[in-house]
């Protein structure tokens, strides 16, 4: 019972990285219609960043550097890259991301190859006991902040005459600009948003229990794809439902391994496709997403 | 039927390319869709030469080059598939390295024999490459109650999951894939003849040996391959993909049944991906899952874009590029700069292959969304537009 419940937190704590990670996902498929497919490997550039740097200017200047590196790195794929293709192309934008992912993937593992870099934050190692639960403390952290962090962001996507814009773009971009919205702008404030909450959610992914930064942090993050498909590619609540969806699943599967010994070795890393697939069969459109329909 | 068959493939050009030029290039399709295009005598003149060329090329070049070819040729299949797939019918998938596996296993299975923990069916070779192509177009069958209710983008994120559940079945599925060491394959044969080294055959004082043999093999079926790809693309299927990427309810209006042309373009395509990886099964004599990975998926996807998407030429021309890329480079990392060998402190080749055509994907969506071919297009039509 108590292992169930440490596992449910453990789950409910990945599910809140995943939701991050699908949360800018789904900002940036919003606001501009672009499926980017670099988003992992923007993740993984961030937490390098951190950790290659920690040792030197020490952990909180270091994670405002992989911040200030991925968002600028995601204005500047805005701005210098997207911006120049047909809006309407919506294929050739996803498949420039590709690329841009092939050339980032490849760069970070000529640099970090099979190495663990180690994370270096304050709270990496450490435990809490909570009554009869022993807790990471970095579960407690990312438990308790990211809801905060999405608190935070539904504040500025409602109260903020940002958001408006974002929402009144998001709604219909061709009567947003004729009132006067920049869609540009709202663009590129998309980009950079998700680019921060991929890096916020990479810091987290990397923290203790995980040993540190490497390689495999990238294929963690590309669960936040069948994440995003579940909750509806489309909804920002179900970003956030499909990621605590696939953290939870995630977990207790891995938890039950041995008891799921005939489903093979390692299914925690692939169940969330297996959700996807099932999800996707019983609603094509996912679980929040809104109904494709079409205007003759 | 002529009159209908020309204005509906006016539609499908029209919107096809996204250039500027494309109003004249369809109006070029229409007007000369009854006599050979004066254009198209080269292009078919090149294509003879380039099979002649191939088939002499076992006489006077060496197995490092030949063997490239081997690989080139079993990618180019796979990215003929993927570009009826993505480049015709609109459809984009990232689970094309799922059905290469399919047909890669399921030849080493079928053809197998027996050993150790391993288990085999021991068919014939040849009958074991025809089921191991039904498997995989069985397996793109049952998913296409997927594949055929999604649309572009959102089946390009569904069909990633096929990759990582099939990588973990061929860890997990032991007495069939061998787990993570994988299995051998079993040489090709036919009536006899083994495509292996032991065939014993000179032809004009050159030992044919395994890489001799099984490029003529390679040939065949790759020109096959094409063949069939043109024709579906050119004739009635073809202008059905194309109608339906361009718009599902004008397909559907003009009598195309969407869900059910999704659907047989994806079988379709993986079935390409089956016989491509009964090739690689063949070229690699050994299958591993390391092997069938996002990246195999994704270097399909960036052959196609870089040939141009639709084109089988361009699938082609895609595949040999994306192939031969990183070996050449290993092979002459002695004598360029930046590039060292695999082991050595420097710019690994595999990854500045990477770069090169990740960056080469960039700068095509950028520049010229249709690829390769459609450069090509855009030269001769500035070039001679009296005599399209």
């Amino acid at each position: 019972m108590i292992r169930l419940l440490e596992l449910l937190v453990n789950g409910v704590s990945l599910g809140l990285l995943y939701a991050l990670i699908t949360l800018g996902f789904v900002i940036v498929f919003k606001a501009t219609r672009v499926v980017n497919f670099a988003h992992a490997s923007f993740l993984l550039l961030g937490v390098y960043v951190v950790a290659a740097t920690q040792a030197r200017i020490g952990f909180a200047a270091a994670a405002l550097l992989g911040l200030a590196v991925v968002g600028l790195l995601a204005l500047a794929t805005e701005r210098l890259l997207l911006s120049r293709i047909d809006r309407h192309n919506h294929h050739a934008m996803a498949i420039l991301t590709i690329g841009l992912n092939v050339v980032l993937t490849a760069e970070l593992t000529r640099r970090l190859g099979e190495h663990v870099l180690p994370l270096g934050a304050p709270w990496d190692g450490r435990v809490v006991d909570l009554g009869p639960l022993t807790l990471p403390l970095t579960v407690v952290i990312t438990v308790a902040g990211v809801p905060l962090l999405i608190g935070g962001l539904t504040a500025l996507l409602t109260l903020t005459g940002w958001g408006l814009a974002m929402r009144a773009s998001i709604a219909d971009a061709e009567g947003a600009a004729l009132a006067g919205i920049r869609l540009r702008r709202v663009s590129a404030t998309a980009w950079v948003l998700a680019g921060l909450l991929a890096t916020t959610a990479g810091i987290g992914l990397a923290s203790f229990p995980s040993p540190g930064v490497s390689l495999s942090i990238e294929s963690v993050a590309i669960a936040a794809f069948p994440a995003a498909i579940i909750g509806g590619f489309d909804s920002l609540g179900g970003a956030i439902a499909g990621g605590l969806i696939v953290g939870v699943v995630q977990v207790l599967v891995a938890g039950h391994q041995d008891s799921l010994a005939f489903l093979g070795l390692g299914i925690g890393d692939v169940v969330a496709y297996l959700v996807m697939i099932v999800v996707l069969l019983w609603r094509p459109s996912g679980l929040f997403g809104s109904k494709e329909f079409s205007r003759v | 039927m002529s009159e209908s068959s020309v204005s509906e493939s006016t539609v499908s050009e029209n919107t096809a390319t996204e250039d500027t030029v494309a109003p004249a290039r369809a109006a070029t399709a229409a007007g000369t869709r009854t006599r050979t295009p004066p254009h198209r005598l080269p292009a078919v003149a090149a294509a003879v030469a380039a099979v002649v060329v191939a088939l002499a090329l076992p006489l006077y070049v060496d197995a490092f080059w030949l063997r490239i070819g081997l690989f080139a040729m079993a990618a180019a299949v796979g990215a003929l598939g993927l570009t009826i797939l993505f480049g015709a019918a609109g459809q984009l998938s990232l689970g094309h390295a799922f059905f290469v596996a399919v047909g890669t296993y399921g030849y080493a299975f079928l053809a197998g024999g027996d050993g150790g923990h391993l288990t085999g069916l021991g068919l014939p070779p040849l009958a074991a490459a025809v089921l191991a192509t039904l498997l995989a177009g069985l397996c793109g069958l049952l998913f296409s109650p997927v594949a055929s209710r999604l649309r572009g983008i959102y089946l390009g994120i569904a069909s990633l999951g096929l990759v990582f559940l099939g990588h973990h079945l061929l860890l997990n599925l032991r007495p069939v894939t061998g787990g993570y060491d994988g299995r051998s394959v079993t040489p090709f044969a036919l009536g006899g003849f083994a495509f292996s080294d032991a065939s014993g055959l000179v032809v004009l004082g050159v030992p044919f040996g395994a890489v001799e043999n099984l490029w003529y093999l390679f040939l065949a079926v790759t020109v096959a391959a094409t063949l069939v790809a043109r024709n579906v693309l050119r004739g009635r299927p073809g202008r059905a993909f194309r109608l339906m990427r361009d718009s599902e309810v004008g397909a559907a209006a003009m009598g195309v049944r969407v869900q059910r042309t999704k659907a047989s373009a994806f079988v379709l395509s993986s079935m390409y991906a089956g016989v491509a990886g009964v090739l690689t099964a063949l070229a690699f004599q050994r299958a591993v899952p390391d092997y069938f990975d996002l990246l195999l998926s994704i270097d399909f996807l960036a052959m196609i874009i870089l040939g141009g998407l639709g084109s089988t030429s361009g699938a082609i021309i895609g595949a040999t590029f994306v192939v031969a890329l990183p070996i050449v480079l290993s092979r002459y990392a002695d004598v360029l700069p930046l590039v060292v060998g695999p082991g050595q402190d420097g710019l690994d080749a595999s990854i500045a292959a990477q770069f090169v055509y990740g960056a080469l994907v960039v700068v095509v969506m950028l520049t010229q969304p249709g690829g390769l071919r459609a450069m090509v297009h855009a030269v001769r039509d500035r070039r001679g537009p009296a005599s399209a």
